[in-house]
């Protein structure tokens, strides 16, 4: 169980380093739907249906999105800047050894805070459901909905999805005013 | 809780890669991989060992289940995330059309 975790988990980190360092952007973004499928399988394995049926979904429209945004562009990433070249010669940018410096110190710091708030997470498999005790034990007869994920949704928390639908509503519109060819002369 | 620590390494590959790239598909990449492992940890936090799907059959007596709450927010979480990933996209292809580069360092001439 943990074991499968943990090697999901190193399968999307390697997805998402390749996805970040690959030369091509097509490559990119396959690499980018391994670490998208691999949570699929995740939530599968932590008991998570609904939420491995929505990901995977939301995975492959993000995946379109992505494919055709490359078609109508180019899948050529940027040439790497690691060097500067003067007058013939190639030296290695002083300000890249900067950022890896204050990127170890940072390294340092978010692995300290990481210990600390650590501490007080329960380990995995152990959890205490406080306020879900209740929608377990009634959701069935209050709601009206076996699956108790949808009756959280629908019924006890339905005013988060009707700001979610308007999250999505305002992105539709912004996508259509953002993608519009004909502009107006104001 | 080796699981956790996991979860906050691939956080910070992607807040590496929103940092450092200059590829603005990849910086996009990089905040949809750093949602993913918030996505994971949220699970994570709400899976109880031995505990079955968060769905009740009500003629049987009620088992050990999953807490449905964790799962519930992060179903939400998933769908916003798909709208922020397709409003950035077209954001980024307004900026390719109008620069022909996704290079960030050379789109700096904006003008009203």
């Amino acid at each position: 169980m943990e074991t499968t975790l943990i090697v999901i988990l190193i399968l999307m980190i390697a997805g998402a380093l390749h996805a970040l360092h690959a030369r091509d952007l097509l490559s990119a973004i396959v690499s980018y739907a391994v670490v998208g499928y691999s949570l699929v399988v995740g939530f599968l394995v932590l008991k998570a249906p609904d939420l491995a049926i929505v990901q995977i979904v939301v995975e492959t429209i993000a995946l379109i999105i992505m494919v055709s945004v490359l078609i109508i562009s180019t899948r050529e990433d940027l040439a790497k800047r690691d060097t500067i070249i003067i007058k013939g010669q190639s030296y290695i940018n002083v300000r890249n050894l900067a950022y890896i410096f204050f990127a170890v110190v940072a390294g340092f710091f978010l692995v300290y805070f990481f210990n600390m708030v650590s501490s007080g997470l329960e380990p995995l498999g152990v959890h205490e459901t406080r306020m879900a005790t209740e929608y377990i034990k009634n959701g069935v007869e209050g709601t009206g909905s076996v699956n108790l994920v949808t009756g959280v949704l629908l019924d006890y928390r339905g005013f988060d999805t009707l700001g979610e639908a308007t999250i999505l509503f305002t992105a539709v519109m912004g996508i259509l005013a953002i993608l519009r060819l004909k502009t107006h002369k104001i | 809780m080796i699981t956790y620590l996991l979860c906050f390494i691939l956080f910070l590959v992607g807040l590496y890669g929103v940092l450092t790239r200059k590829n603005l598909i990849k910086i996009i990449i990089g905040l949809s991989v750093m949602e993913y492992s918030l996505y994971l940890f949220l699970a994570l936090i709400g899976y109880i060992d031995g505990g079955a799907a968060p769905i009740i059959d009500p003629s049987k007596p009620a088992g050990l289940v999953v807490d449905p709450l964790p799962q519930a927010f992060v179903l939400t979480a998933i769908v916003i995330g798909l709208a922020t990933t397709a409003l950035l996209l077209a954001i980024a292809i307004r900026l390719y059309k109008k620069y022909n580069t996704f290079d960030i360092d050379k789109i700096n001439t904006l003008k009203g």
